[in-house]
C-alpha cells in the first residue's frame, strides 16, 4: 500500500505545480525589485502563466484556480477587485476556445497568438479601470508593459517548456 | 477497477463538459460582480484585502529580504565605481550646506524669540513607526505599496508615509501586520498642497504615471518651475510642512510635479503617527490647545 500512497502524492504534487507556479508568479509579480521606472512597467508574469498552462495543460490549471489567482492579484496590487480576475478569465476562455489552432503550433505561432490575446486584456483592463475610476488612465504605460511582457514571454515559456518536460509529461 | 469507472465516466464526460462550461459563466460572473461590489460596498472590500494581505505578509516579507539585498548589493558596487565624482560633489555639496547650515541656525534662534514673544503653540510633534516594503504593486494602474506593520504597530488608516526626502502617500489599508501604501502618484490620490513662496492652495492629482499633476490653483496664482510643494494639512487628512515635490513643469496640459521621493529607492518608511502624538506631546493644556492646534494645522505650522 505503502508505495501506492507515495506514487498518488506525487502525483498529486505534480498536479498542483501549474496552479503553485502562477501562484508564485503573482507574488513575484509584486515584488519590490528596486529597479528605476521598473515597477510600472513590471512584465504581466501571472498572464504569460495563465496563458501557457490553458495550452498545454488546461486540466491542470482549472477556471476556478484562475479566478482565484486573479482575485489575488486584484488585492495584492491594490487594483479594483475582481478585474484581474476577470481579464485572466477572459484570456483562459480564449484560448480554450481555441484550443485546435494551437495544438502543434512552432513557438512562434504560440507568441503570435500569446501578444493577440494579450493585447485584448490589456485594452480590456485598461477600459475596465478607467470605467471604473471614471478617469482616462495614461495609456503609454500600458502599452510599454505589453511589450515588455510580450519580450519577456520566451523566457517564461522556456521555463515552464522545462518544467512540463521533467514533471508533467502525459502518459 | 477498469470498468465500473470508465462507464461512468463515459456517461459523465458531456455532463461535465457542460458543468464546465456553466462554471466557468459563473465565474465570469462571479468576477463582474466583485467589481461592481466594490464599487457599492468599499469597506467589506477593504477588510478582505486587508485579511487576505495580511495572510499573504510573512511570504512577502520573507521573500523580499533577499531581492532587497541583491538590490543593495547592486547598488554598492555601482557606487563604488564612481565613488570619485560622487566624493567632488559632496565636497561641494558640503561647503554649500555648511553655508546653509549657519543661516538655518540663526533662524531658529530668530524664530524661538519670534515664538517666545507670540506665545505660539507648537504643532503636535509626530512619532513614527517604520516599516519595510515588501511589495511593490506596480503595473500601469495601480500605484501601492504593502508594509510589513499593521494595527498591532500601531499603524492605522490616514497616516502619513514618509520617507528622509519627502512624502510618499498615505495609509489606505490596514489589517494586523500589514498596511497597505497608496502613492502620491497613484490615480486616486489626492493630497491638498501649498506651492511655492506664495503659498498658493492647489491640490496634488495623481495620474498613474511619475509626475502627479496640480489641479484646482486659485485662479489669478501663478506657479513656476522649480517651487517646492509641501503639504498644506487642509482637511485633516496630512500633517502640514511635508515636503512632497517639486514643480517640474508648467505648460497647457497642466502644471506637472517631480516628487522628491524616488519609487525605486523605496526600502524603508516612516509612517506619521500625528493625532496620536497630539496626545501624548500636548500636556494638560489639551482640551484649550486643541481648538488652536486645529488653526496651525489649517494655517501653517511653524514646526521644523
Amino acid at each position: 500500500m505503502k508505495p501506492g500512497l507515495w506514487h498518488r502524492m506525487d502525483v498529486l504534487a505534480r498536479k498542483l505545480t501549474p496552479s503553485m507556479l502562477t501562484l508564485a508568479l503573482v507574488i513575484i509579480y509584486v515584488l519590490p525589485l528596486h529597479i528605476p521606472g521598473f515597477s510600472r512597467v513590471v512584465p504581466l508574469l501571472p498572464l504569460m502563466a495563465v496563458y501557457h498552462w490553458a495550452v498545454f495543460r488546461p486540466q491542470l490549471l482549472p477556471a476556478y484556480a484562475v479566478f482565484l489567482i486573479g482575485l489575488l492579484q486584484d488585492i495584492l496590487t491594490g487594483a479594483p477587485i475582481g478585474v484581474n480576475a476577470l481579464v485572466f478569465l477572459a484570456v483562459y476562455g480564449a484560448v480554450l476556445s481555441q484550443k485546435q489552432f494551437f495544438i502543434g503550433k512552432s513557438f512562434f505561432i504560440l507568441w503570435l497568438g500569446f501578444s493577440l490575446i494579450v493585447a485584448g486584456a490589456a485594452v480590456f483592463n485598461w477600459v475596465a479601470i478607467s470605467l471604473l475610476s471614471l478617469t482616462l488612465v495614461e495609456p503609454k504605460t500600458v502599452f510599454f508593459q505589453y511589450l515588455l511582457t510580450l519580450g519577456c514571454f520566451p523566457i517564461t515559456a522556456w521555463v515552464f517548456m522545462r518544467w512540463q518536460r521533467a514533471f508533467l509529461r502525459q502518459d | 477497477m477498469a470498468r465500473g469507472p470508465r462507464s461512468v465516466s463515459r456517461l459523465a464526460q458531456p455532463v461535465r463538459g457542460l458543468a464546465q462550461r456553466f462554471a466557468f459563466i459563473g465565474l465570469v460572473a462571479a468576477a463582474f460582480g466583485l467589481m461592481i461590489l466594490g464599487k457599492v460596498d468599499l469597506i467589506l472590500m477593504d477588510n478582505l484585502r486587508a485579511h487576505v494581505t495580511d495572510a499573504v505578509t510573512p511570504i512577502l516579507d520573507a521573500i523580499s529580504r533577499p531581492a532587497d539585498s541583491i538590490a543593495r548589493a547592486v547598488d554598492q558596487f555601482r557606487e563604488l565605481a564612481a565613488l570619485r565624482k560622487e566624493n567632488a560633489r559632496l565636497r561641494i555639496n558640503e561647503a554649500r550646506l555648511l553655508q546653509w547650515q549657519a543661516a538655518a541656525r540663526r533662524l531658529e534662534a530668530e524664530n524661538a524669540n519670534l515664538k517666545g514673544l507670540l506665545n505660539f503653540v507648537p504643532g503636535p510633534e509626530p512619532s513614527f513607526i517604520t516599516a519595510r516594503v515588501i511589495a511593490d504593486t506596480g503595473g500601469a494602474f495601480a500605484h501601492s505599496l504593502i508594509l510589513n506593520a499593521g494595527t498591532r504597530d500601531g499603524v492605522a488608516k490616514g497616516q502619513a508615509a514618509m520617507t528622509g526626502q519627502g512624502l510618499v502617500g498615505r495609509v489606505v489599508g490596514v489589517g494586523s501586520r500589514s498596511a497597505r501604501i497608496l502613492l502620491i502618484t497613484d490615480l486616486n490620490s489626492r493630497v491638498p498642497v501649498l506651492v511655492g513662496p506664495n503659498r498658493t492652495r492647489a491640490i496634488l492629482a495623481g495620474n498613474n504615471t511619475d509626475n502627479p499633476k496640480l489641479i484646482h490653483l486659485p485662479s489669478g496664482e501663478t506657479v513656476a518651475a522649480g517651487d517646492r510643494v509641501v503639504t498644506s494639512g487642509h482637511g485633516g487628512a496630512l500633517p502640514p510642512e511635508l515636503p512632497v515635490g517639486v514643480v517640474s513643469s508648467v505648460n497647457d496640459v497642466g502644471i506637472g510635479v517631480a516628487p522628491l521621493v524616488q519609487r525605486n529607492r523605496l526600502e524603508y518608511i516612516r509612517l506619521l503617527d500625528f493625532g496620536l502624538a497630539g496626545i501624548l506631546t500636548v500636556p494638560s493644556s489639551r482640551p484649550s490647545a486643541s481648538g488652536k492646534m486645529k488653526s496651525v494645522r489649517g494655517g501653517r505650522a511653524g514646526k521644523p
